[in-house]
């Protein structure tokens, strides 16, 4: 093996690859059905596979980053989505067929690495092959004289290649010398981080989990199931895993660029949070902002989004207080924020009532009506269409906070109603009143636990530096040879080759050795 | 100066760098046209590189030009190679020269689009395009010095320029405040310079992949005497061996980093979107990307696959690459759409 200089030194050499089926035999197919799949060829087309299954991933929406816009593609093409569906089209990297090209594009991996590193352990103890017969041959040669004995210069040779690192042998005539191991170590080592990658993330997501939730200003959070609006656990999450932390949702502040054509975008936004890591634990402080999440024991609190809560007091038909606080309306349009809502009163007497509600922050007059014209909240408004009779909340059907089911309730008389932070509106007919009383913000707020996520880290960096020796580091062999020519100089001649030439440069550095070899060589003459 | 004096001064240096590349191209083409012809044998390095750096008499001036680029390793530091006359046309000099000031003009564009917007320019597809544009450049220039590449001149600057008047016209941003996701200046200067300094690499290797193609493809009709056509073009063009070399050794100074490009871009969406990996369209195909890439460099060395195989699957590597850059942030709506247009 040491000697054979043919083969590459890139992850095709181990195992072979196939012929073809041997004749007979289980165990022979099984073997040949391994080499195939563990060949360098193969594994040349998984990767391909893996890059054309991701394509669709970014075609269509998918569920795990954006669920209502696959929602949205189900009632736009209703025939071809629950087709698309049936192939886990929305759900491309969690597809049986996506982790089936990556888990065979890991085992054949792993089939063609682990053999090769168990290879590359004994070859690192190997010593460089004897010097060939003819050096000139070889792709790199150089021959020179000198007034040194053979030995002598050998000698020089031999300390010249010591100091430039590479092994060095020494045998009768001949040192033979090799260096750039490294370069296999560094190929392995990237291939074998990717199978811990792999494993990292196969881990972190099977333990961990991750929800959603929406804090108004002013209210808390306690990190339970329940509390959550969204959750999401790992396949082996089990509820004693959630950290008992709790936080609440004091303050929040956002800016807004006011000119140019990135008028509207937000330029800082800041939740001001006290938290504690343990209901018994003291409390500390958090200024919860987008790229400086809240760590609390490995889980992380990020700030995703905002919106505006109006605050509402509706007195009923009877005059009792059926409702005073807070109602989160979702942004309809994230440059004005102008946002919609549904303000549902079920306490109200003797019937229950209901409001649909835009809310915009900036209000201002346009020709189609009243629009809102900047997200901050200038000249916030809101505008009331009103509703009585059922909620329909009672028959144990579950109901969305953000839709009303309007089947048994009726639309009061009048026009919708637009106030002012304070104003009124006595709906007619005695039914109630309601007052705008003002606004909160809500921040939509996403706790990620995942305890895959250092390991992985670490593989990825432990990839890249096995990398950089993998695809930087050449490997190459030089020998040289002295004996005594005719005329009683010392010849000496060297050779020089690398198994990936592929940089090109092994012509230069076998240049600039021999340069330094032979002036060391002839220094004493 | 006052803010939109710089951006104005920056908007008039954008297109003086078009200008300056834009007749770099035109110098580059005349020495195609009417420079000499090089060796198109297969390279075999110099035997003696003090000759060519020492200037020593040199016959075949284009000759020594190709392999020179292979010594050119030996020493560079010591003995930078020398330009000899005889190893480079006037046009060469003249475009070289070109590309030098557009690479400066370039650098000030960017510079006073900085401190116009008071933070690091590459924050919208616009300034991103110039950055990549100037990494491009850099690159090309640091692989003329020290490879002797000046030949690929030309298919790296067309690419750069046609980037540069799309990023003036059809993609112009005015100089504007960032988004809150985008501030966080440790990591858009680590993710988003990785993510400039792979690209321009890239494109430089892409360059130099097409001009392989082209040579190899040259160097078939040639020998069966078919007709030759617009690959005629590589008659210019040093041998089909050396491009393929050349392509493959930035590539893979361009594949680690783009590998630590996604890597960083990964622990920033830890650190900004509460997971570092979520299939985003634009990790999506930063992915295709990287897996493709890895392709070129599993193909070079898999029996069967080596040579234009290879090539193809390259220049696959850089259409996803590109893809990802233009396609995504026109035509997908994800987290990085605000990067957009």
């Amino acid at each position: 093996m040491s000697t054979d200089l043919t083969d590459r030194d890139d992850l095709d050499t181990v195992p072979q690859a196939p012929k073809g089926p041997p004749g007979l035999g289980v165990l022979g197919w099984l073997r040949w059905f391994w080499r195939q799949l563990t060949s360098m060829r193969t594994a040349l087309v998984l990767l391909f596979l893996l890059a054309l299954a991701s394509v669709p991933g970014s075609l269509l929406p998918q569920r795990g980053p954006e669920p209502g816009k696959v929602e949205q593609y189900f009632t736009q093409h209703p025939d071809l989505a629950p087709v698309l569906d049936k192939f886990s089209l929305f759900d491309v990297f969690a597809a049986p067929w996506f982790a089936a090209v990556y888990l065979l594009l890991f085992i054949s991996l792993a089939g063609c690495v682990f053999p090769r590193s168990w290879h590359h352990l004994k070859v690192m103890r190997a010593r460089p092959p004897k010097a060939p017969r003819n050096l000139s041959r070889l792709p790199e040669s150089a021959r020179w004289t000198t007034g040194l004995s053979p030995d002598e210069a050998l000698e020089k040779v031999r300390a010249v290649l010591r100091s430039k690192r590479f092994r060095v042998d020494v045998a009768d005539d001949s040192v033979a010398a090799e260096k750039g191991y490294l370069r296999e170590t560094g190929n392995l080592v990237f291939h074998i981080a990717l199978l811990g990658l792999l494993l990292a993330i196969g881990l972190g997501g099977s333990l961990g989990y991750k929800g959603n939730v929406l804090v108004t200003e002013g209210d808390g959070f306690a990190n339970t199931v329940a509390s959550y609006d969204r959750f999401e656990p790992g396949r082996s999450f089990s509820d004693d895993r959630l950290q008992p932390f709790s936080f609440h949702v004091n303050d929040y502040k956002a800016t807004y660029i006011t000119s140019g054509e990135q008028r509207g975008q937000p330029a800082t936004q800041v939740a001001d949070v006290t938290y504690k890591t343990a209901p018994d634990a003291p409390t500390e402080h958090h200024r919860l902002k987008v790229n400086n999440p809240l760590d609390v024991d490995g889980a992380k609190v990020y700030l995703l989004g905002n919106g505006y809560a109006p605050t509402f007091k509706v007195t009923d038909g009877k005059g009792n207080v059926a409702m005073n606080g807070p109602t989160a309306f979702m942004n309809a349009d994230a440059k004005t924020m102008t946002s919609e809502g549904v303000i549902k009163v079920p306490d109200a007497e003797p019937d229950q009532l209901a409001f649909l509600g835009v809310f915009l922050p900036t209000t201002v007059k346009t020709k189609n009506g009243l629009a809102s014209a900047y997200p901050g909240a200038l000249n916030p408004t809101v505008t009331l269409l009103s509703f009585k009779g059922d909620l329909g909340l009672d028959n144990g059907t579950p109901q969305s906070v953000y839709q009303l089911n309007t089947n048994k309730l009726q639309k009061i008389k009048g026009a919708a109603r637009t106030l002012r932070p304070g104003d009124s509106y006595k709906l007619p007919g005695g039914a109630g009143t309601v007052q705008f009383t003002g606004y909160r913000h809500w921040v939509s707020i996403a706790v990620t636990y995942d305890p895959g996520r250092v390991p992985a880290l670490c593989a990825a960096i432990v990839a890249i530096f096995g990398l950089l020796g993998g695809l930087l580091i050449r490997r190459r062999r030089v020998w040289v040879r002295a004996t005594r020519g005719e005329d009683g100089r010392t010849v000496v001649e060297a050779g020089g080759l690398t198994r990936t030439d592929s940089g090109g440069t092994f012509s230069a550095e076998f240049e600039e050795l021999t340069t330094e070899l032979r002036s060391t060589s002839q220094g004493k003459e | 100066m006052s803010t939109t004096s710089l951006a104005a001064l920056s908007d008039d240096l954008t297109l003086l760098t078009g200008l300056l590349y834009s007749l770099g191209i035109l110098a580059y083409a005349a020495d195609f046209a009417f420079g000499k012809r090089r060796a198109t044998a297969a390279v075999r390095p110099a035997k003696e590189p003090a000759l060519v750096g020492a200037g020593a008499p040199v016959s075949d001036g284009d000759a020594v030009d190709d392999t020179a680029g292979e010594t050119a390793e030996a020493e560079p530091a010591a003995e930078p190679p020398a330009e000899e006359p005889g190893g480079m046309g006037r046009a060469v000099k003249v475009a070289l020269g070109l590309t030098a000031l557009g690479l400066l003009a370039h650098f000030g564009t960017i510079l006073t689009r900085g401190l116009a917007a008071q933070r690091l320019p590459w924050g919208n597809m616009h300034e991103f395009i110039i950055m990549i544009g100037f990494g491009a450049v850099a690159v090309f220039l640091v692989v003329s010095w020290r490879f002797k590449a000046h030949y690929a001149g030309m298919f790296v600057l067309i690419p750069v320029t046609l980037g540069i008047g799309l990023a003036a016209t059809a993609l112009y941003t005015p100089v504007g405040a960032l988004m809150p996701a985008l501030k966080s200046n440790s990591w858009i200067g680590i993710h988003v310079t990785a993510a400039i300094t792979a690209s321009g690499t890239f494109i430089v290797a892409g360059a130099l992949n097409v001009m392989y193609l082209l040579a190899a493809r040259y160097a078939k009709l040639k020998e069966t005497g078919g007709e030759i056509g617009f690959s005629g073009i590589a008659r210019k063009l040093p041998a089909a061996a050396v491009l393929d070399r050349l392509t493959y050794r930035i590539t893979i100074f361009g594949f680690p980093i783009w590998t630590f490009a996604i890597v960083a871009g990964a622990m920033w969406a830890d650190q900004a979107w509460g997971r570092y990996w979520g299939w985003d369209p634009k990790e999506v195909w930063s992915f295709i990307a990287w897996v493709v890439y890895a392709g070129y460099l599993h193909a070079r060395s898999t029996a069967g696959w080596r040579g234009q195989k290879a090539a193809w699957i390259q220049l696959l590597a850089f259409g996803c690459l590109m893809f990802n850059l233009f396609g995504v942030n026109l035509w997908f709506s994800g987290l990085h759409s605000y990067a957009g247009v």
